[in-house]
């Protein structure tokens, strides 16, 4: 109880109290329902509201986690209620690993303005002071007498109560976090978790969209004559193209609308439709693949500048150059984008797999021309998401179709649909080089990158914006006097979306890799080598940097780029790999290490070949410094899973373009990891020492890829610069 | 056409070619079987066929009839199968999209091989896609279950 500390709410000034109710039957007259985050009934059950959506991150164990601690609840007895998306509940966007970081706080603070209620009214009716109670178990308790009264007894009169305007937090919860139990397994085992696709209402029909191949082109004419003879077939609809950049409009095309899913489907494949033309038929990628390696043999935009890297480039005793490539990948979540609307007199009700459920409210609203607020967008349980389900298209197409069938419609993208018509991961060729002095010393670092940009999909940019490049560049703590950042515009032909640790992929493979072959160019390993070019502990600052450090809009301040700390996962993954021990017969081991939504992660990978003599994942071992966390077996979870997404990305993830269209369609081109190829074991170390929260859904992934390019080498001797690997 | 799921019987009026999927999904409304990607390439959409894994999205309808078919809602009564309990003590799902499919193939494997080794998991569940990553807690669970076997 050491460090209590004082806050002023501000809730009423931001709005948060004024939030109704989260779903239908939330509150009955006797409830105390301080705001919309807590609801207490006087049969003593105690709802807490999650506002972020549920992707098997586990965010609606950890944010109620954090309300039911402040409010002295049990967290094994509280029911999660799934918010609605609303600009009521502040920010509910579930990405970049930022839900705790950003909302603990104020989870926290909602959390003690019920507490402090409950508190009062329970001090009245145990008839003592208020500073003698303290609420826990779902309870207010007068401890020195061992009496207590359960929150539901309170519930009626709490109702009544003024809430205060000013909270005292409980101290901090544990920096390692809680084991909580996990809210939703029971229903995810049994079959009883309801996906988008599992919503079904009356007189619902389903719709499969064929849209257009190649991006840009549109509908020209469609010949539906086969695909309506195909009984059960409701009706066909050409949904509008999009204008303007793509942002998250639908693409358009040509829906089927049905009366199950079967029959949608194999109408759909009956339709003829003949597309307008666009700038990227005829693209190619392994055409646009050399045009971005023919870039980066180029100078490019100078985007970071220290010294002259030419020069030293130039005079250095030994000189280093490589190219690596990261095609394009999918997220391909197993459940691929799925949305229900359903047309109300006035209004529309979508049930949405959305990670940004205030987008697609706001677009729903503006598509159909309606008050925003007669639009409710309903968030289940998303069949993972990757950055994905940000983009709320689906959502948008299936309120078209449900204003023009005047039927509930699902729309269900089909896998071909999702690996072939999605936002995809962006590709990226980068260049290193590296100048040597006559002691081995790094002099000069030159990075060339030809990589489309993200705001190519918002508009009219193709160059990677400073936000991109700070995720594993900008941010990168290299010693080195000469320095050369340069991009190149690239011509994307694909929408490009965030996908899982977005940028830091490409550029954690291409760096890790590059150090990998400067340490056996020294004749060192990667660890020492790491250590020394990053430098000692200290605080890279952008003074140092001679440049702004973009830091995942947190500042440097709260979180630094903490050179200390690099060392610290260094070191302990080099210990729990036992690094310095040699590689059981018939395996090696490879190394990275990256920091990213301000997570430390230090990976070892070790590797035999497969009995095809590719590479076989033997074991990994993750060493992670995330700050405080809440819940830690899910933030395990999280890392083990980043270990595998990895493993894909090193294998077998590729998107290629043929005809300005995607080859790839389901899962036997597009290959994800299999439970034969996972390792054997995956450790996980937490490192969780009292800094504040990091985040880490996303971190763990972008050591992976190069940790398993360098155990390759150094089992083969061959260098991977291009991924996949198989 | 008259089919067995779950030991409750449904006389249906459709065309034997639909995947058993879609009847399942669509008709009975048994949603815990999930669509991952329509071409047995993920395992997402995996039930029992008289006791045997199959992919219902490949599997017609037509072949199913005068046969037994178990969905995840039918592997146990409550919840408290071997493996579902496993599931939960290792903390295996995180979206939890592909479990029901992980779950009825790594029933079926039990069911036939009793206790399985490290190798006969593994080779089973090969088919079984999971993008969250789950693999080693899938593995460490069927191995847990199986002990009890
Ligand atoms: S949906 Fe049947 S195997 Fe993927
Ligand atoms: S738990 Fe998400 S796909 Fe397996």
């Amino acid at each position: 109880m050491t460090t209590r500390r004082a806050f002023l709410l501000g809730l009423a000034a931001s709005g948060l109290l004024a939030v109704a109710t989260p779903s239908g039957a939330w509150a009955a007259p006797a409830d105390f329902v301080p705001h919309a985050w807590i609801r207490v009934s006087a049969d003593g059950t105690v709802a807490l509201t999650c506002h972020r959506s549920e992707m098997g991150q586990g965010v609606r164990s950890s944010l109620p986690a954090l309300l039911a601690y402040e409010l002295g609840a049990d967290p094994a007895r509280i029911e999660v209620v799934q918010a609605d998306g609303d600009p009521a509940y502040g920010d509910q966007d579930t990405d970049g690993s930022r839900s705790v970081r950003t909302q603990q706080d104020l989870m926290r603070r909602l959390g003690a303005v019920g507490r402090i209620v409950l508190e009062r009214v329970g001090a009245r009716r145990l008839g003592v002071p208020v500073a003698a109670v303290t609420s826990r178990d779902h309870a207010v308790w007068h401890e020195p007498s061992g009496r207590g009264v359960p929150f539901g007894d309170l519930a009626t009169e709490a109702a009544a109560e003024p809430l205060p305007d000013r909270v005292t937090l409980r101290a901090d919860p544990p920096a390692s976090g809680w084991d909580l139990p996990l809210v939703d397994a029971h229903a995810q085992v049994t079959g009883a978790a309801r996906y988008v696709a599992d919503i079904v209402l009356e007189g619902q029909c389903t719709a499969v969209i064929v849209r257009p191949p190649v991006l840009g082109s549109s509908v020209v004419s469609f010949d539906d004559t086969e695909a309506r003879a195909v009984p059960g077939v409701v009706d066909v609809i050409e949904l509008p193209a999009p204008s303007g950049p793509p942002g998250f409009q639908p693409l358009g095309g040509v829906a089927v609308v049905a009366e199950d899913t079967w029959t949608a489907k194999r109408a759909a494949e009956r339709l003829r439709v003949t597309w307008s033309q666009s700038p990227h038929d005829g693209a190619s990628w392994t055409q646009d693949l050399a045009a971005m390696r023919e870039a980066v043999a180029r100078p490019g935009t100078a985007r970071r500048t220290r010294g002259d890297a030419e020069g030293a480039l130039g005079s250095a005793a030994k000189r280093l150059d490589a190219t690596y490539v990261v095609p394009h990948l999918a997220h391909a979540a197993l459940e691929p984008p799925c949305a229900v609307a359903r047309r109300t007199e006035d209004g529309c009700e979508v049930w949405a797999s959305t990670q940004t459920p205030q987008a697609a409210r706001s677009m729903v609203a503006e598509v159909l021309g309606l008050d925003e607020a007669k639009v409710t967008v309903h968030v289940p349980f998303l069949g993972a998401a990757f950055g994905r389900k940000s983009k709320p298209d689906f959502a948008v197409e299936a309120a078209l179709l449900a204003d023009r069938v005047r039927r509930p419609v699902r729309v269900q993208w089909l896998r071909e649909d999702a690996m072939r018509q999605g936002y995809v991961h962006a590709c990226s060729v980068q260049r290193l080089e590296a100048g040597l002095d006559g002691d081995g010393r790094l002099v000069a670092w030159r990075h060339r990158i030809a990589s489309p940009t993200i705001a190519s999909t918002f508009g009219d940019a193709h160059e990677l914006r400073d936000s991109e490049l700070g995720q594993g560049i900008g941010d990168q703590p290299l010693e080195v006097p000469a320095l050369s950042v340069e991009t190149h515009p690239v011509q994307e032909r694909l929408r490009i979306g965030w996908m899982r640790s977005v940028y830091n992929i490409n550029h954690a493979f291409a760096i890790q890799s590059f150090l990998d072959e400067l340490a056996h160019a020294r004749d060192t390993t990667l660890p020492d080598l790491l250590k020394e070019v990053y430098g000692p502990p200290r605080r890279y600052t952008p003074e140092e940097a001679g440049a702004e450090i973009w830091n995942y809009g947190a500042s440097l301040d709260e979180h630094p780029i903490d050179v200390g700390r690099y060392h610290r996962v260094i070191d302990r993954v080099r210990a729990l790999s036992r690094w310095d021990e040699p590689a059981p017969e018939g395996r090696a081991r490879g190394f990275a290490v990256h920091r990213s939504f301000l997570t430390y992660v230090a990976v070892v990978v070790e590797l035999s070949r497969g009995t095809r003599g590719g590479p076989r994942l033997e074991r990994a071992w993750v060493v992670a410094d995330p700050g405080r966390i809440v819940n830690r077996d899910r933030v395990r979870a999280q890392l083990e899973g980043a270990v595998v997404f990895g493993a894909t990305v090193a294998l077998h993830g590729r998107l290629t373009l043929e005809d300005g269209r995607v080859r790839e369609g389901n899962f036997h081109d597009y290959r994800l990891l299999r439970m034969n190829e996972a390792p054997r074991s995956i450790d996980v170390e937490l490192i969780t020492e009292g800094e504040p929260h990091g985040g880490v859904g996303e971190p763990g992934v972008p050591p992976v890829a190069p940790a398993i390019a360098n155990a390759w080498f150094a089992l083969t001797g061959e260098r991977v610069r291009e991924l996949p690997l198989t | 056409m008259k089919l067995v799921v779950n030991g409750v019987e449904h006389t249906l009026d459709v065309d034997g070619e639909t995947p058993l999927l879609w009847v399942i999904r669509d008709r009975l409304r048994l949603t815990g079987t999930k669509y991952g990607c329509g071409e047995a390439l993920c395992g997402a959409c995996t039930v029992h066929l008289d006791g045997h894994a199959v992919r219902s999205c490949v599997t017609p309808v037509a072949r199913a009839e005068g046969r037994r078919v178990t969905t995840i809602e039918g592997l146990s009564p409550d919840g408290t199968h071997p493996l579902q309990l496993a599931w939960e003590r290792h903390g295996v799902p995180q979206c939890g999209y592909c479990q029901a499919g992980q779950l009825m193939n790594a029933a079926a494997l039990l069911d036939e091989v009793g206790a399985p080794t490290e190798e006969q998991v593994d080779r089973a569940m090969a088919g079984n896609l999971c993008r969250c990553g789950t693999y080693l807690r899938i593995r460490a669970a069927i191995l847990d279950a199986g002990k009890g076997r």
